[in-house]
């Protein structure tokens, strides 16, 4: 160290200070930026994390399983197609030929232990792979419409749908509330009214929801929807107790058949409300047969690690401008990284369902 | 002209690159904090370029490897703090490492989670990692955190460029913005630090 000399030190120069400053400030600014941009600074900001740890406040957490949807059996199976929806997409699966397919079967909720029969929404999630890799991931359920169209309203809904601490259920004023601001859930309303919970998952229709964009070897786009209609009739053979044994029954006969069916818009049909159905005059193609084969237990079959994701599509399939897809396909995200990081190990087994 | 004892400015290919990269990582730290934390419609947008700038930010990051190999960086100024010059040496091994290591996590962890490589543009990656949804879990923690510490790697980047720049105006930083003297000039040794206390320890 050097002795101060003994005169006053140099007086620091105005545009020295500011050189300093914006040495310090300019990383501190960026660094604002970056939240900004991860949305610290909008606490009001919708994320997916937000709707994921609503889903769990709602269900419980239940480690390990998806967080909505939680009760569910893997399938596996194929898509034969007719080769009827290649003119309109130029998806390779849609050429004449089988594409081979993973599955999954729930009810709605996020608790795996729920009884079958507690609320009408079955699901049929699938995941069709290319021979060059490509894959059509979608995920259906039973009813025609969606409760809500934004994800705003879902979260609105899921709110409404919490658990009162006092009793264990829903505070019936908070959803009357619900249903009050979010007329457009009438259409689903009215569906879960009506429809007594199935005692097969072989006997349900399976709609997209959501609404998709076909595009043709030309670049053509048209809007669609896509829905799977089952070819068991209900009347087949009495149900077994749980939808599983039922599955695992029915198979054990032979093959489950769907037809896939694909809708096309008319000019001015909504693609962006999901709550909304399309005229029944659409035209409508059958693209094929959804064809299952095999069932598998959730807890260690093919489906249990896939993230069916709405927005994993193959080139010749995109999305349209429903607000819906991109909020699932991140939520799913969410609920797939939380559920892979908790172990698919034999600790999360589904004991209870076992069947092999 | 590759003497590392005498070049003050980095090579013109090095320039380029240095600035290119600089530009797409910035926008992918940006492009993967917004990405992560919303549900609106840009979420598929971001998602996609998310992917095809990391394609190109590793493939710029081989090449500027390679540039780098061909004709080191000019020295720095001989009366630069040795923690300083050795901080300096670490910082810049350490973005390297995560610029190439993070595409790589993020390649890896698509693989394992079993989604298809189909990247913007029709280019088709081959999977780096078999489907394993507990190492996907693994290597999405890992692209986060790899993440995280590229953005404060490249906080104290931006920081020390500026000192560089203002405080010390060292020809530093100079070296990554300007053209260096004509080859077969003389070349005048870097200018001295900014007049002040003497940075000698």
């Amino acid at each position: 160290m050097q002795a101060e000399p003994d005169h006053p030190p140099p007086r620091v120069r105005a545009s020295t200070i500011l050189r300093r400053g914006v040495v310090g400030i300019v990383p501190l600014l960026v660094a604002a930026a970056f939240g900004y941009a991860g949305g610290w600074l909008d606490p009001a900001r919708l994320t997916p994390a937000v709707i994921v740890d609503d889903l769990q406040r709602n269900a419980g957490l239940q480690p390990g399983y998806r967080r909505n949807h939680a009760k569910g059996v893997c399938v596996v199976g194929h898509f034969d197609s007719t080769g009827a929806a290649a003119r309109h997409s130029r998806a390779a699966l849609f050429a004449p030929g089988r594409t081979p397919l993973v599955g999954r079967f729930a009810i709605g909720g996020g608790n795996p232990a729920a009884a079958d029969g507690a609320g009408p929404v079955r699901s049929l999630a699938l995941r069709l792979t290319q021979a060059d890799g490509q894959q059509w991931r979608t995920g259906m359920n039973n009813m025609p419409v969606f409760p809500v169209s934004t994800p705003t309203a879902f979260r609105a809904q899921l709110l409404a749908n919490r658990p009162d601490p006092a009793t264990g259920k829903p505070d019936p004023a908070k959803q009357a509330a619900f249903f009050a601001a979010h007329p457009e859930a009438a259409v689903f309303r009215a569906w879960a009214k009506s429809t007594a919970p199935s005692r097969s998952y072989a006997d349900q229709d399976y709609y997209g929801l959501n609404a998709f964009v076909f595009v043709d070897a030309n670049g053509r786009r048209q809007p669609v929807r896509w829905r799977v209609v089952a070819e068991a009739s209900p009347v087949d053979e009495p149900p077994e107790e749980t939808l599983e044994q039922d599955l695992v029954a029915r198979l054990r006969q032979g093959p489950l058949r769907w037809t896939l069916h694909v809708v096309f818009a008319a000019p001015g049909d909504p693609t962006a409300d999901a709550t909304r159905v399309w005229p029944a005059d659409r035209p409508d193609i059958v693209a094929g047969e959804i064809v299952l084969t095999r069932v598998e237990a959730q807890d260690h079959g093919a489906c249990r690690d896939l993230n069916f994701d709405p927005l994993v599509l193959p080139d010749g399939i995109q999305a349209s401008d429903d607000p819906l897809l991109p909020a699932r396909s991140a939520v799913y995200a969410v609920s797939h990284l939380r559920r892979t990081s908790e172990g698919t190990g034999a600790a999360q087994a589904d004991r209870s369902h076992g069947h092999d | 002209m590759t003497d590392r004892s005498t070049h003050t400015h980095f090579s013109a290919p090095a320039r380029v690159l240095h600035w290119l990269v600089a530009a797409l990582v910035i926008a992918m730290l940006f492009i993967g904090m917004a990405m992560v934390s919303t549900v609106s419609a840009a979420r598929p947008w971001l998602l996609a370029s998310h992917k095809a700038i990391g394609v190109v930010i590793l493939g710029l990051v081989l090449v500027r490897l390679v540039v780098r190999w061909r004709r080191p960086p000019p020295p720095l100024p001989a009366d630069l703090p040795r923690w300083i010059r050795m901080a300096a040496a670490a910082s810049h091994i350490a973005l390297y490492a995560l610029m190439l290591t993070l595409p790589l996590a993020g390649w890896a962890m698509l693989s394992a989670a079993g989604d298809p490589l189909w990247i913007a543009g029709g280019m088709h990656l081959p999977p780096l990692w078999p489907v394993d949804a507990g190492d996907y879990a693994a290597l999405r923690h890992l692209h986060r955190w790899l993440a995280w510490l590229l953005a404060l790697a490249f906080l104290a980047h931006l920081g020390a460029a500026l000192w560089h720049a203002l405080i010390r105006r060292d020809g530093v930083f100079a070296g990554m913005v300007r053209r260096g003297p004509r080859s077969g000039a003389v070349i005048k040794a870097p200018p001295g630090p900014a007049p002040g206390p003497s940075q000698g320890d």
